[in-house]
């Protein structure tokens, strides 16, 4: 019996088919993909090939993807791309719940003079686009929601914002980390500009990412080098690991159904489960719409912290709030954002399944994580729902 | 070819509630507590190492530059050290985040007293109110049975009485018994101290011996939450942070028969016993005897003037011993520094005790600690009035 890994949108392991994709790249297939001979050619070929399949899964064109190290990069690509392209005095929109990767960029252009507006989210973690309208101004610049939240997975309704952009003339990014391989991500459809996706949260390897660039979007490059990727990304393209992220996206877009409806149907067992078995546990954001893997739970009167740890022990992995540097977890500020009062954000911890997660395990997880909270509670100072003594 | 997807096997614990045995260890990083890793694991135990991320150098960044923390006590790198004895040794380690809790009951009681003119112990209220309560506790949540420290100390069971005694370390030079007073029956019972046998250079020895990476750490001597040593900056820093009044206001500096002969600079940079800055009087060193808050004065004497024999201890924690009827003989340590000197302890109505000495003592310090010690037993301990 395997250890049970229910942190899918912490990271992912790298698909064996992914793997195999990747293996020749690394050594037989070593050539630089901007090279003119034919080692340098039979790299290009893996990049472009690998392109089209980014592309095809976020129905974009494969010009319009920019390889990157991952989701951190092409969100700050997106956004300090576009401010440096318009004028000193812009304003970007933005929400309280973006991943820190959209936050602390917007917090850097804060201390340049740029203006932001954070968009605050309801009780299900939604954005009203009618909050968004008020929101513009004649100087916003660029609109930057977030599709999929990593901590609650509720689904922004970026078909709304979208429009409004549209109809403001505002460029709009999403960082679709969580959302890309979990659900239908389309470009079009969603009238995005920049659309930023990383490559470990859906069985590719981590260090690989993309930003989407629509054609004739304005934006200026973040490093400076040779003309790779004309010119949007230099450096030397990473060739394995593009090749891992357009097999990734391939089987992403083709086992789609399949998964989404598998993965939700493990997710509710697991949800409805634990809300059967465990005494005032409680789904944060339940009544949105969610990534179909994601799961997060309040058990009041206990520390996720603890409950993260003592379910690790026991073979299970899950995850609470954000991980600091040291690994210590600090109050999420997703939760915060929802209303959760601190003790609660504090007691909430989440589940995210995935492609490999099985029947069984989920059994196994309905075993384990009851156990768990109950022995936590037994200890809890704040959790006396029945009389306990001292032994 | 295809690669298949292998993940560890469960650990063979998963179906009991908790582990029988395991201990969890509180692991700073250092020499000592990283140690206390090795010893238990080469006695068969079942450990888990936990490692507080207590203070975040964040915080007040007045006292940093703009960049990411560099290295400092309490930093990441400390975690980083726990992590890699962890790794080395191969158990579970995990960073836990108790922040919330040393801010309220180590790092603003510390600032609060030293502002009211007292000298407080930061790491006896870390122990009392951190590491032996909420951190035992969520060793045990975590299926933990007990704690173990790095402290140079002893606990036993005293089985006429059926109390957990707390006793001095074998190792006199680095005994720290005198931080511990403050703990409780129930905390005592579910605490090992691995050390308490051991001498420093032993505990070095069993380092080198199993190849830890900290084991020439060298030693850290000052508070881990303030940067630098400079507490008086932080002090001052933190209370900027959290728009704690802070005193400023100059006053007098007084003789025992209220002579002026100087001027202070705010009575919170003062300590009982202190010299420096004070001047002289009728041509003698003097030295501060005591603070006045309440009428913004320091009180100065010459060095016999400091010397005093009875003073009380509030907050009295009996350990050894229950709660005795008459006063009882023994040895008084009144500071980290202090070698315990032969004294009496009277037990006083609300958790208070009267010590005597046989001798007076020097600058007994309102805010640190008076311990009360039988040869190498722990009776009791509280805080100077």
């Amino acid at each position: 019996m395997s250890r049970i890994y229910l942190d899918h949108n912490a990271t992912t392991a790298v698909d064996p088919a992914v793997l195999d994709a990747m293996l020749p790249y690394f050594s037989a297939e070593f050539g630089n993909a901007s090279s003119i001979h034919t080692f340098g050619q039979r790299a290009r070929a893996a990049v472009e090939t690998a392109r089209e399949q980014v592309a095809a899964l976020i129905n974009a064109r494969p010009q319009e993807i920019v390889f990157a190290s991952g989701g951190t990069e092409s969100d700050n690509h997106a956004i300090f791309g576009v401010v440096a392209s318009g004028s000193a005095s812009s304003h970007i929109i933005t929400t309280t719940i973006e991943h820190e990767a959209v936050l602390n960029a917007c917090q850097a252009l804060e201390k340049q003079g740029i203006a932001v507006t954070y968009l605050p989210v309801d009780r299900e973690g939604l954005v009203n686009p009618d909050d968004l309208r008020r929101a513009l101004r004649p100087e916003t610049i660029l609109i930057t929601v977030m599709h999929a939240n990593n901590e609650l997975g509720t689904v922004q309704p970026l078909t709304e914002i979208g429009k409004v952009a549209a109809e403001a003339d505002v460029y709009f990014h999403t960082d679709a980390v969580q959302s890309a391989g979990k659900i239908s991500v389309d470009v079009k459809a969603l009238q995005l500009d920049l659309l930023s996706i990383s490559g470990h949260k859906f069985y590719a390897p981590k260090g690989i990412g993309a930003l989407f660039i629509k054609g004739g979007t304005q934006l200026r490059q973040l490093l400076y080098g040779g003309h790779h990727q004309r010119g949007f990304r230099p450096g030397t393209e990473n060739v394995a690991g593009i090749v891992g992220l357009g097999k990734a996206a391939e089987l992403a877009r083709l086992s789609f159904e399949n998964d989404t409806a598998r993965i939700a149907r493990l997710r509710d067992t697991l949800e409805q489960g634990i809300l059967a078995r465990v005494p005032d546990s409680r789904v944060n954001s339940a009544k949105a719409p969610r990534t179909p893997n994601t799961s997060n739970i309040l058990f009041p009167g206990l520390e996720g912290e603890a409950l993260v740890i003592a379910l690790d022990l026991k073979g299970l992995a899950c995850s609470t709030g954000a991980a600091c540097s040291s690994g210590a977890v600090e109050p999420s500020h997703v939760l915060t954002a929802i209303g959760l009062p601190a003790t609660e954000a504090r007691s909430s911890i989440r589940f995210s399944l995935g492609r490999h997660t099985t029947e069984t395990e989920i059994a196994t997880a309905l075993e384990i994580v009851p156990a768990a909270v109950a022995q936590l509670r037994r200890l809890s100072p704040t959790y006396h729902k029945e009389p306990v003594g001292h032994s | 070819m295809s690669t298949q997807l292998q993940l560890d096997p469960l650990p063979t614990a998963v179906a009991e509630e908790t582990t029988p045995g395991l201990v969890a260890v509180a692991m700073s990083g250092g020499v000592d507590s990283s140690t206390v890793a090795a010893v238990l694991l080469q006695q068969n135990r079942p450990i888990v190492g936990l490692t507080m991320q207590l203070w975040n150098q964040r915080r007040l960044p007045e006292l940093q530059g703009d960049g990411p923390a560099q290295h400092r006590c309490c930093s990441l790198d400390d975690v980083y050290d726990a992590k890699r004895v962890a790794q080395h040794l191969n158990f579970p380690h995990y960073v836990v985040n108790f922040e919330e809790q040393f801010e309220a009951r180590v790092v603003r009681p510390f600032v609060e007293q030293y502002l009211s003119g007292r000298t407080p112990i930061a790491c006896t209220n870390c122990n009392t109110d951190v590491k032996f309560e909420p951190l035992l506790r969520m060793a045990r949540q975590i299926g933990a049975e007990r704690l173990a420290t790095g402290h140079y100390a002893r606990i036993r069971k005293n089985e006429t009485t059926g109390r957990f005694e707390l006793l001095r370390a074998r190792d006199d030079s680095k005994d720290q018994s005198y931080f511990l007073w403050g703990l409780t029956q129930e905390q005592l019972s579910r605490s090992d101290f691995p050390l308490g046998e051991l001498t420093k250079e032993e505990v070095r020895n069993v380092a080198r011996q199993v190849n830890l990476p900290v084991a020439e750490k060298p030693e850290s001597m000052e508070l881990c939450f303030v940067p630098n040593g400079n507490y008086v900056q932080f002090i001052h820093a933190y209370s900027r942070a959290e728009g704690i009044a802070v005193n400023n206001q100059e006053g007098d500096i007084v003789t025992e028969d209220g002579a002026v002969i100087g001027r202070h600079t705010g009575v919170h940079n003062y300590t009982v016993g202190q010299r420096k800055g004070l001047g002289f009087a009728a041509g003698k060193p003097v030295y501060v005897l005591s603070i006045d808050t309440e009428n913004n004065r320091i009180m100065v004497g010459e060095d016999d003037a400091l010397r005093t024999s009875t003073f009380e201890i509030e907050n009295v924690n009996w350990i050894s011993i229950a709660e005795p009827a008459t006063p009882i003989r023994g040895q008084a340590k009144i500071r980290h520094k202090h070698d315990p000197a032969p004294a009496t302890i009277e037990a006083l109505p609300g958790n208070r005790a009267r010590i005597t000495f046989e001798t007076p003592q020097r600058a007994i310090t309102p805010g640190q600690a008076a311990v009360f010690y039988n040869n190498d037993v722990v009776l009791a301990g509280g805080w100077i009035k």
